[in-house]
C-alpha cells in the first residue's frame, strides 16, 4: 500500500518535473530565437527591403504583438502541430520535419537494435571476469572510444570502409529501404559510426553496475552456499543490477541525439539532425525552434525513463 | 575418532596488485573433532574471518593461502578444483556471516534463499526443504515460522535475520558450520536471544562448528575449546573452562582484563558537590518544530539530570535510544524544543550561534569516530593548534610548546605532531581527538562512544587515560556508551535511556543492585558474564523473543510497554508512568512500586513484540 | 602518574601512508597532455611552414619529407596547421572550463553551505539546464547570438556549469557532514574559515579530476561545432574546422581530415588516462 503510493508519488513528481523543464526550455528557445536576434523580418527580407514590405511581413508574422502574446501563440502552435513556415523556402515546418522524421527514426532504431545487445553482452562478459585480459583491453578501448569525437570515428569509417575497401557508399543521399541490400548498403556506415560511442557507453555502465552488485556481501554469501554460474547471474547479479542497467541504457541512448547531428552531417544523411544544422546555418528560426523542441522532448523522455528505471530498482519500493 | 577439521601450518597472505605479499595469518594449526565447537577469538584485523573462510577452501579477492594444509574429513581443500569446492559449499560446510542484513539478496523473498543450498545440491525437493526450514524457524524461536519466509529481507528485524541465516546454514545438516561474529552487530538485549537460539540448535543437532568472535564472554557460553589469535598468530588454545578461569598466555590475560574493566573506586556522593551541568525537562528532536512546540521527529522526552564538577555521568541505552542526540543538544548543535541546559549556574542559549566563545570553550565534544573527527588534510599540530589560537590566543613558539604538552598529556609521542591523521593508528587517532578537545581547556567533555570503534585492549587504555585526566585536570564527563561494563568502569552516576526517555537514574551502584527498573533489569541481565555456563543458568524464557522497537507507542504510554513482561495491563499503555524514588537511591520511571519490583526482580522477560 | 597508563602497543605506532605509484597509463596521459599544452603555447612559433601558406597548389598532397602529414584542401601544410591549431582548440576550451568550474563551484559551495530553498532552487535549475543535450544547446546559442570566440566560450561555459555544480555540491555536502566540520562549528568558527580551511582542502583532488573531464567535454563540444561549420571561423582554424574543410579529400583517400581528428583523439584520451590514473583514485 505505502510503497505503491510512494511509486505513484515518485512518477508524478518526475513527470511534473519533465513537463516543467520542457516548458522552461520552450521559453528559453523562444527567447533566444525570437527576441535576441533583433528584427526577424529584416533578416528575412535582407537589407534592401522597403519599409512597406517589412511592415507587411511583421504584421503577417505577428511581430507587432507583444512578446508574451507571441510566445503563447507559438506555444499553442507547438502543441497543436502548427509550427509555422520555414523562412528559407516557405514550406510548412511540419512538412519538412515529416519528410525527415522517418529517416531519423530508422537510423536511431537501427542503431539501438545494434548497440543494446552488443553493449550489454560486452558489459556482462567483462564484469564476470574483472582484471582479465579481455576486461583490460575492452576498458581501455571503450575509454578511448568514449573520449574521441564522433566525427573522428565517422571519418575513419568512411576512409577505411568506403574509400579504401569500397564496401559501402560514402554518402547516403537517401536511405534505400526498398531492398534489403540497398538498406544495408546505405545504412551500415552511419549506424556503425553512430554505434561506437553508444556501445562503449552501454558497456562501461553495465560493467560498473554489475561489478557493484557482484561485490556485495550477499553475492559472496551465495557463492559460499554453492551457488555459481548462471544461477548466480540470474538470481543475484542481474535482478539487483537491472535498475542501474536500464538507467545506463536510457542515458546511453540519449547520446544518439548528439551523435546523430555529427553523423548525419558526415554522411549527408537526410535526417532531422541535418535539417537542424542546415536551419542553424541559414538562421531559419521557425525550423530551429521546432527541431530543438523535438530533440529536447526525446532527450527528456529518455532521461525520465532512466530515472524511473533507477527508482524501480529499489526493492523496498518494488516489493509492494 | 579422527578430527573433522585438520588445519596445520596455515599461512595466508594479502597480495596487492603488483604481487607484493603481506602475511595476515602465520603458521596456524588446530583441529576440530566431530560435534565440537571451537571458538576463534581475536581483535579486528587478527585474521579470524580469513581463517574461517579458508575452511571452505575460499580466499577473498586479494588474499591467498600461501602455505600449510586445510583438511575436511581427510580431504585436502587446498588446490581442490572449483567444481569440487562448489559441491562442498552449502552442503558440507555452511557459513553464517556477521551481517545477515547485507548477506541476503534484497530483491528475493527469504524462503527461496534459505532453501537454496538444499535445492542447488539436489538434497531435497523444494517442499521437503520448506518443511524443514519452517521447523528450524520454530526451533530458532522466530515468530510466525510458517509465514516469515514469505517476507523480503528488509521486512524483518536484524535479530530475526540473523536467525534466518542460521536456519539457512543448518538446513542441509552440514558437517561443519562456521559462525563469523554472528551477534556482533546486534544490541545486547537482542544478542542474548539469538545466542540462546544458536546454542540450542547446536546442541540438539550435534553441530560441529567454528565460532568466530572478538567477545570472550560470548564465546565462553557456546564453545568447547577456544583458540586465541593475535596479529595472525596463535597465542593459546585450550578447553573453554580452563582458558577462562586460568589463562596461561599474557595476551589472553590482557584480553580478559580489557573485556571486563574493573569498576572505579567510589567517590564522594553527588550531593556534596556543586553541579556543573544541569539539564532540566529537556525535549528535543529533528525536523521543524510544530505548533504544539514538538519537533517533527521527537527523540528525547522530558530528560533531567545534573553532573557535579569533577564527576562522570554515564548514559546507557541501545542503538537509537537518543544518546547522541542528547550530547548534540548539550553541545548546542541541535537546539532543544523545550527545557534548559545550565552550565555552572548560567543558562546556555539553545543554539550554537548565540553561545559566547567562553561557553563554547567550556564544553567540548569528543566524537565517536576519530577517523571523521580529524580533518585528513591537516597535521596533528594544526588540528591541536587551532583551538589553542582560537580560545587561548597562542601563536608561534608558545603554541608549539602547548601542542607538545597536550600530546604528552594523552601519551602520544611528540613526533606525531607533523603527521596527518591517516598515518596514525586507531588508538592514536582517538588520543589526538581527545587532545584536540583538551586544547580548549574545557570543564566538561561530552564523550560519545569514544571507545566503541577501538579494540578492547586499546579501548581500555583510552578509558584509563580518561580517568587519569579527570583526576589531573578536574574534568567532568558525560560518557555515552551502549556497553554497561564500560560505563561501570568509568562513571560515578548513570542514566538509562530507552526510546528517548529516562528510565532509571542514580549513582553507578544502582545498576548492580535490585530492585531495578524493568528495562535496566533486562539490560543488565543480557550482558554475558565472563564464565562458562552463564547462559544455561538464566531463566529459560529470558530474552528469547526480544526485538528492538524505537517507535513511541502512544503519547502517554510507558515507552517500554511493548517489551515489558511485568507491565500492568490497562495502566502502563494508558497512563504516563510517574518518576519514583527507590530506597537504593535511584529514580525510576515506572508504575510498579518498589516492593512489586523487588518481588518480580530477574523475571523481567522481554515479551514478544 | 602518567607512567601507569600503557602507551600504545609498539607494533601499531606509526603507519606511513604508502605513496601510490602512478601507473604506466597515467604517465602516458601526463606526457600527451603536457605535449599538447606546450603546443598550445608555443605551437604557432614552432611550425615548419607558416600555417596559412599555400605550398602545394594542387591540394591534398601526399605525405613527403618536409610535409610529413601531407597538404590540405588548399595545399597548406597539415602538420603546421595542426601545431598552430592547438592554440585555437585548447585555448577556448580551457577558458570555458574555468568559467564553468568557477561559476558552478561557487554556486555549489553557496548551495551546500546555505541549504534550504536556495539550495533546492539552484539544484532544480541546474537539473533543467542539464536536460538539454549540449550540442543542441550550442546550436541554438550560435543560431541566436552568431558565431564568435566569446560567444563560443560563454556557451560552452554555461553548458558545463550544471555538471560542475552537481559534482561540487555533492562533494561539499559530504564533507560538510563530516564530524571535523561539526567540530569547527562547535568551536564557533565562522563560515569563511570553515569553507576555506576545513572543506576546500578536502575537495581539491576530486575537483581537479572533474576539471579534466569537463575540459574534455568542452574540447569535444567546441570542435564538434567547428566541424559543423558553426564554431571557429576562417581564417582561424581549430582541429574541428580542419576536419570539416578536408572532408572532401576523403573521397580521394587523402588523410588530411584524419590527422586533426587524431590529434583531438590523443588529447582527449590523454586527459582521460591522466584523470583515471590520478593517485588515490579507486578504479
Ligand atoms: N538527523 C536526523 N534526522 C532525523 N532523525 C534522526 C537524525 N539523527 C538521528 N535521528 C533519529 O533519532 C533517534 C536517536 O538517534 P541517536 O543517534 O541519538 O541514537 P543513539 O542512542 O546515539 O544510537 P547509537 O547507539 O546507534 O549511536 C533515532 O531513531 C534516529 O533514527
Ligand atoms: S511502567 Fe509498566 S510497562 Fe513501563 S516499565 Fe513499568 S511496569 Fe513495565
Ligand atoms: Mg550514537
Amino acid at each position: 500500500m505505502r510503497p505503491a503510493l510512494a511509486v505513484t508519488g515518485f512518477l508524478l513528481k518526475r513527470l511534473l518535473f519533465a513537463a516543467g523543464t520542457l516548458l522552461a526550455v520552450s521559453l528559453a528557445v523562444f527567447a533566444a530565437t525570437e527576441i535576441l536576434p533583433g528584427d526577424v523580418a529584416g533578416a528575412v527580407l535582407g537589407q534592401s527591403a522597403t519599409p512597406e514590405a517589412l511592415a507587411a511581413l511583421r504584421a503577417s508574422m505577428h511581430l507587432d504583438l507583444p512578446a508574451s502574446v507571441r510566445y503563447l501563440h507559438w506555444l499553442g502552435g507547438m502543441v497543436t502541430g502548427d509550427v509555422g513556415h520555414s523562412l528559407v523556402n516557405n514550406r510548412p515546418v511540419s512538412e519538412l520535419i515529416g519528410s525527415r522524421l522517418p529517416n531519423s527514426l530508422l537510423l536511431a532504431g537501427a542503431a539501438t537494435a545494434f548497440c543494446v545487445p552488443i553493449g550489454l553482452l560486452l558489459g556482462i562478459c567483462s564484469a564476470m571476469r574483472p582484471t582479465s585480459v579481455f576486461d583490460r583491453v575492452t576498458s581501455v578501448a571503450t575509454l578511448s572510444i568514449v573520449a574521441v569525437p564522433e566525427f573522428f570515428i565517422g571519418t575513419l569509417a568512411v576512409l577505411v570502409f568506403a574509400v579504401n575497401l569500397r564496401w559501402f557508399p560514402a554518402l547516403t543521399l537517401s536511405p534505400r529501404i526498398d531492398s534489403v541490400e540497398g538498406f544495408f548498403r546505405s545504412m551500415t556506415l552511419p549506424v556503425l559510426s553512430l554505434s561506437g560511442i553508444i556501445i562503449a557507453q552501454i558497456m562501461r555502465m553495465t560493467r560498473a553496475a554489475l561489478l557493484d552488485v557482484l561485490r556485495r556481501p550477499y553475492v559472496e554469501m551465495a557463492r559460499l552456499k554453492g551457488v555459481v554460474g548462471a544461477r548466480l547471474v540470474l538470481f543475484y547479479a542481474l535482478p539487483n543490477a537491472l535498475g542501474p542497467i536500464a538507467n545506463a541504457l536510457a542515458l546511453s541512448l540519449s547520446h544518439l541525439l548528439g551523435g546523430a547531428i555529427i553523423i548525419e552531417t558526415i554522411f549527408n544523411f537526410p535526417g532531422l539532425a541535418k535539417l537542424l544544422v542546415d536551419a542553424v546555418s541559414t538562421r531559419d528560426m521557425p525550423l530551429v525552434q521546432a527541431c530543438t523542441m523535438l530533440f529536447c522532448l526525446a532527450y527528456l523522455i529518455l532521461g525520465t525513463l532512466a530515472d524511473i528505471a533507477g527508482m524501480l530498482a529499489n526493492p523496498r519500493l518494488r516489493a509492494s | 575418532m579422527r578430527p573433522l577439521v585438520e588445519v596445520s601450518g596455515l599461512h595466508i597472505a594479502a597480495v596487492d596488485g603488483r604481487g607484493a605479499q603481506t602475511p595476515i595469518v602465520k603458521d596456524v594449526s588446530f583441529d576440530i573433532a566431530p560435534g565440537e565447537v571451537l571458538a576463534l577469538i581475536g581483535q579486528s584485523g587478527s585474521g579470524k574471518t580469513t581463517i574461517a573462510l579458508s575452511l571452505m577452501g575460499y580466499a577473498r579477492d586479494g588474499t591467498r593461502i600461501t602455505g600449510g594444509s586445510v583438511k575436511l574429513d581427510g580431504t585436502e581443500l587446498r588446490g581442490l578444483p572449483a567444481r569440487a569446492l562448489q559441491q562442498l559449499h552449502g552442503r558440507d560446510v555452511a557459513y553464517v556471516p556477521q551481517s545477515a542484513a547485507a548477506s541476503f539478496n534484497p530483491s528475493r523473498r527469504l524462503m527461496p534463499q534459505v532453501i537454496e543450498s538444499a535445492v542447488v545440491h539436489g538434497l531435497m525437493t523444494r517442499r521437503e526443504a520448506e518443511a524443514k526450514a519452517i521447523a528450524l524457524f520454530a526451533e530458532l524461536a522466530l515468530p510466525d515460522p510458517a509465514n516469515v519466509g514469505n517476507r523480503y529481507p528488509h521486512q524483518v528485524s536484524g535479530g530475526q535475520l540473523q536467525r534466518l541465516i542460521a536456519a539457512m546454514a543448518l538446513l542441509t545438516s552440514p558437517r561443519l558450520v562456521i559462525f563469523d561474529e554472528p551477534t556482533t552487530a546486534l544490541d545486547v538485549t537482542t544478542q542474548i536471544g539469538v545466542l540462546r537460539a544458536f546454542k540450542r540448535v547446536v546442541r540438539e543437532h550435534g553441530v560441529t562448528a567454528l565460532y568466530v568472535s572478538h567477545d570472550l564472554a560470548v564465546v565462553a557460553q557456546i564453545a568447547d575449546r577456544i583458540l586465541v589469535l593475535n596479529q595472525g598468530e596463535m597465542q593459546e588454545i585450550g578447553e573453554a573452562e580452563r582458558l577462562i578461569s586460568a589463562p596461561s598466555h599474557a595476551y589472553t590475560r590482557s584480553l580478559m582484563a580489557a573485556a571486563r574493566p574493573p569498576e572505579r573506586n567510589e567517590r564522594p556522593a553527588a550531593e556534596e558537590r556543586k553541579p556543573l551541568l544541569q539539564v532540566s525537562a529537556l525535549t528535543a528532536g529533528y525536523g521543524r518544530i510544530g505548533t504544539n512546540g514538538m519537533p517533527l521527529i521527537p527523540v528525547l522526552h522530558d530528560i533531567s539530570f545534573t553532573v557535579p564538577a569533577g564527576h562522570t555521568l554515564g548514559i546507557v541505552g541501545e542503538s537509537g535510544s537518543g544518546k547522541s542526540t542528547l550530547a548534540r543538544v548539550i553541545a548546542g548543535l541541535l537546539p532543544q524544543a523545550k527545557g534548559t541546559v545550565t552550565l555552572d549556574g548560567a543558562t546556555l542559549p539553545p543554539s550554537l550561534a548565540r553561545r559566547t566563545r567562553d561557553q563554547l570553550r567550556q564544553i567540548q565534544f569528543v566524537h565517536q569516530m576519530a577517523d571523521t573527527a580529524l580533518n585528513p588534510s591537516h597535521t596533528v599540530a594544526e588540528i591541536l593548534g587551532r583551538p589553542l589560537t582560537f580560545f587561548g590566543g597562542l601563536r608561534g613558539r608558545a603554541r608549539d610548546r602547548a601542542v607538545a604538552e597536550l600530546l604528552d598529556m594523552v601519551r602520544l609521542p611528540a613526533a606525531v605532531m607533523h603527521q596527518r591523521p591517516a598515518s596514525l593508528s586507531g588508538g592514536q587517532k582517538q588520543r589526538a581527538n581527545l587532545a584536540r578537545a583538551l586544547a580548549a581547556r574545557p570543564r566538561l567533555l561530552l564523550c560519545d562512544e569514544v571507545t566503541s570503534a577501538l579494540d578492547s585492549v586499546v579501548g581500555a587504555a583510552v578509558l584509563k587515560l580518561l580517568a587519569e585526566l579527570q583526576s589531573e585536570l578536574g574534568l567532568s564527563y558525560v560518557f555515552i556508551s551502549h556497553d554497561i561494563s564500560t560505563v561501570r568502569a568509568i562513571c560515578d552516576q548513570v542514566m538509562v535511556l530507552y526510546a528517548g526517555q529516562m528510565m532509571e537514574r542514580g549513582v553507578r551502584r544502582v545498576l548492580s543492585s535490585t530492585p531495578r527498573h524493568p528495562y535496566s533489569d533486562l539490560l543488565v541481565n543480557s550482558v554475558p558474564e565472563l564464565r562458562t555456563g552463564w547462559l544455561d543458568e538464566i531463566e529459560p524464557a529470558f530474552g528469547l523473543e526480544s526485538e528492538v522497537t524505537t517507535t513511541f507507542p502512544n503519547a502517554r504510554a510507558c515507552a517500554f510497554f511493548p517489551r515489558c513482561s511485568v507491565h500492568i495491563p490497562g495502566r502502563c499503555e494508558r497512563d504516563t508512568p510517574p518518576i519514583q524514588h527507590l530506597s537504593k537511591g535511584a529514580d525510576i520511571r515506572c508504575h510498579r512500586s518498589e516492593n512489586e519490583l523487588r518481588a518480580l526482580a530477574g523475571t523481567a522477560v522481554a515479551a514478544e513484540v | 602518574m602518567s607512567s601507569t597508563v600503557e602507551r600504545e602497543p609498539a607494533h601499531v605506532v606509526i603507519k606511513r601512508p604508502r605513496r601510490m605509484p602512478i601507473p604506466l597509463l597515467g604517465w602516458v596521459g601526463i606526457v600527451v597532455v603536457a605535449f599538447w599544452l606546450i603546443m598550445a603555447v608555443f605551437g604557432p612559433m614552432l611550425t615548419p611552414h607558416p600555417a596559412g601558406e599555400v605550398i602545394d597548389p594542387d591540394g591534398f598532397g601526399p605525405m613527403v619529407p618536409g610535409m610529413w602529414l601531407g597538404s590540405d584542401v588548399l595545399g597548406r601544410d597539415v602538420l603546421s596547421r595542426i601545431m598552430a591549431g592547438a592554440q585555437t582548440t585548447v585555448g577556448p576550451a580551457i577558458a570555458a572550463t574555468l568559467l564553468a568550474v568557477f561559476i558552478g563551484g561557487t554556486l555549489a559551495l553557496a548551495a551546500a553551505a546555505v541549504g534550504g530553498w536556495i539550495d533546492t532552487a539552484l539544484s532544480r535549475t541546474m537539473d533543467a539546464v542539464i536536460s538539454v543535450p549540449s550540442l543542441l544547446f550550442g546550436l541554438v546559442a550560435v543560431a541566436a547570438l552568431g558565431v564568435s570566440v566569446p560567444v563560443l566560450i560563454c556557451t560552452a561555459g554555461v553548458i558545463y556549469v550544471p555538471g560542475a555544480f552537481r559534482i561540487w555540491r555533492s562533494l561539499a555536502v559530504n564533507v560538510n557532514a563530516m564530524d571535523y566540520v561539526s567540530v569547527a562549528r562547535e568551536r564557533g568558527e565562522g563560515m569563511p574559515y570553515i569553507m576555506r580551511r576545513e572543506i576546500l582542502p578536502n575537495l581539491l583532488g576530486p575537483v581537479l579530476a572533474d576539471c579534466g573531464l569537463r575540459f574534455v567535454f568542452a574540447v569535444l563540444l567546441l570542435s564538434s561545432l567547428s566541424f559543423l561549420g558553426l564554431g571557429i571561423q576562417p581564417p582561424d582554424a581549430d582541429w574541428g574546422s580542419m576536419v570539416r574543410e578536408n572532408l572532401p579529400g576523403l573521397i580521394y583517400g587523402a588523410p588530411a581530415a584524419i590527422f586533426p581528428a587524431a590529434a583531438l583523439a590523443t588529447l582527449t584520451i590523454g586527459v582521460n588516462l591522466l584523470v583515471d590514473n590520478l593517485p588515490g583514485r579507486e578504479r
